[in-house]
């Protein structure tokens, strides 16, 4: 007597499914990606090296949004179309390997980390991210092109405040930050007490303010414009309380106001030790 | 099983009840704000610095005091002040030099007409190693450095509120107040006697060296 077959019912493909949904959406979601949250991904286009850091971040969240898209369209596939139904709990069919898939995933993955290791690599050593690095001490591995021309400024920290030292201009001391626009600027950071960090994100600088140490970093400001400065690091009582507001000004107006506070600070200016790249202040202990 | 889990459940009650009550105690730990007296669309805030405050909790900390408008020291560092309003200060300074660490600081900035008066003397640069203290607002630009008295004075003070029969500095000074808002305001010497770098204790403890300045 022959055997009835009773056929199974037939398996959707699930895998032609994930990919359709998963190239869908990649296809509108990277434009607009690029195109209309571009834009607005920080820091900005305020110096050279702003804009160089958006490329990069712009690149980096394009490339990572089809993977997120995969990860996305994968649980909810699976959440939706794999759940158990009724109350008797089944395994699954065993899942045997599958060489293709291996090889396929790790060549895109290894493709995708070793690519970005090297456009980072390449991209920190280029004169345009010179300055991203602060915290290299007084010569970095990076510099610009032009590093013998740039205006020096030192930016001096201190529980809880930014001051600006200008050697340049008879080592005036201001309370203010003033740079001009499209110059290049080797921003030298320090600090008078305890470790505190530079931060005026929106020209795409950080440095570390440590006493004792020298850190330079180098910006060109493109915008005529104000920006934050912050202090980084927590360091005390008035931490959140440590930024100022800069300024980037035309050649013109910070010739004119470099001038003013050389007068304003004439005086001061004399009690000022001379102009050094790190400071040991005294004193250092009050006594009893 | 019943037992120690109602264990664990009462001992972790009792844990987040004293991390709440250690926290709201923290928070809520700040010294009252004083107003400021004003009289004709002039308010006028009076000041003391001293060297020890001289009681608990902290009897050895240099520290800021305030008058009250009935006359009455405070001790406190939160002062009120009217917005868009001339402001008078007038600040005994008893205690003895202690030097800037910034020298930059020795300048008077962000007054009405960018001078303090020592003493009856107006000056708009003081010496960086004869600063006792500053009173400093950075985000209105006001800074004004307070000279110390002689390490030798004869009558020093040594317990706050320090009488005006001891040896003591007058500085004073007028700013106008911007619209309104919390301004912190701090001393930029490294005052703190016994503190490493001298910025610990009072400095780093709001109601000793530093406060704000609540402008409505």
């Amino acid at each position: 007597m022959e055997a009835t077959r009773i056929p199974e019912p037939s398996e959707p493909r699930h895998a032609i499914r994930i990919v359709g949904i998963w190239a869908g959406l990649t296809v509108i979601c990277v434009p607009l990606v690029i195109f209309v949250l571009g834009p607005h991904i920080p820091p900005g286009h305020a110096s050279q090296q702003s804009s160089d850091q958006h490329q990069i971040n712009v690149v980096l969240t394009t490339l990572a949004t089809p993977i997120v898209l995969m990860v996305w369209v994968y649980f909810g596939y699976a959440i939706t179309v794999f759940r158990q139904a009724g109350e008797t709990i089944v395994d699954g069919p065993p899942i045997d390997g599958n060489a293709r898939i291996q090889l396929t995933w790790l060549s895109v993955t290894s493709a995708i980390v070793l690519g970005l290791a090297v456009y980072g690599t390449i991209d920190l050593f280029s004169a345009s991210a010179a300055g991203a690095g602060g915290g290299q001490g007084p010569n970095p591995l990076a510099k610009p092109a032009n590093v013998g021309s740039a205006l020096e400024v030192q930016v001096i920290g201190q529980q809880w405040l930014w001051t600006f030292r200008y050697p340049g201009y008879g080592g005036v001391e201001t309370a203010t930050l003033a740079l001009p626009v499209n110059r290049e600027i080797a921003i030298h950071v320090t600090s008078l007490d305890v470790a505190h960090s530079f931060w005026a994100y929106e020209l795409g600088v950080k440095a570390d303010a440590i006493p004792g140490s020298d850190n330079v970093v180098y910006v060109k400001p493109e915008q005529i414009r104000s920006f934050q400065v912050r202090c980084a690091e927590l360091c005390g009582l008035w931490h959140g309380h440590m930024n100022t507001t800069g300024r980037v000004l035309s050649q013109p107006d910070f010739g004119s106001w470099i001038a003013q506070q050389e007068q304003q600070y004439a005086a001061v200016t004399k009690q000022l030790p001379p102009y050094s790249h790190v400071y040991y202040p005294s004193p250092l202990r009050r006594a009893p | 099983m019943t037992r120690r889990l109602a264990g664990i459940a009462i001992a972790l009650a009792v844990l987040i009840g004293l991390v709440i009550l250690y926290s709201s105690e923290f928070l809520t730990n700040a010294p009252a704000a004083v107003p400021a007296s004003v009289q004709g669309g002039t308010a006028h805030l009076t000041l003391q610095t001293v060297p020890t405050y001289g009681h608990a909790p902290e009897p050895d900390w240099v520290s800021y005091l305030v008058q009250d408008p009935s006359g009455h020291w405070h001790h406190s560092t939160i002062f009120k002040l009217p917005a868009h309003s001339l402001v008078t200060v007038t600040l005994y300074q008893y205690d003895t030099s202690s030097g800037l660490r910034n020298p930059f600081l020795a300048q008077v900035r962000g007054t009405v007409d960018g001078t303090a008066t020592l003493n009856g003397k107006p000056f708009s640069t003081a010496s960086s190693d004869e600063a006792s203290h500053t009173f400093t607002v950075p985000d209105l630009g006001l800074s004004v450095p307070l000279s110390g008295i002689s390490s030798s004075a004869k009558n020093p003070c040594s317990a706050a509120p320090c009488p005006l029969s001891n040896d003591h500095n007058t500085i004073t000074f007028s700013f106008r107040t911007p619209g309104p808002g919390t301004y912190r305001w701090q001393c930029f010497v490294p005052c703190a006697a016994a503190f490493i770098f001298g910025n610990g204790g009072p400095m780093q403890t709001i109601g000793w060296m530093s406060g704000e300045l609540v402008v409505s």
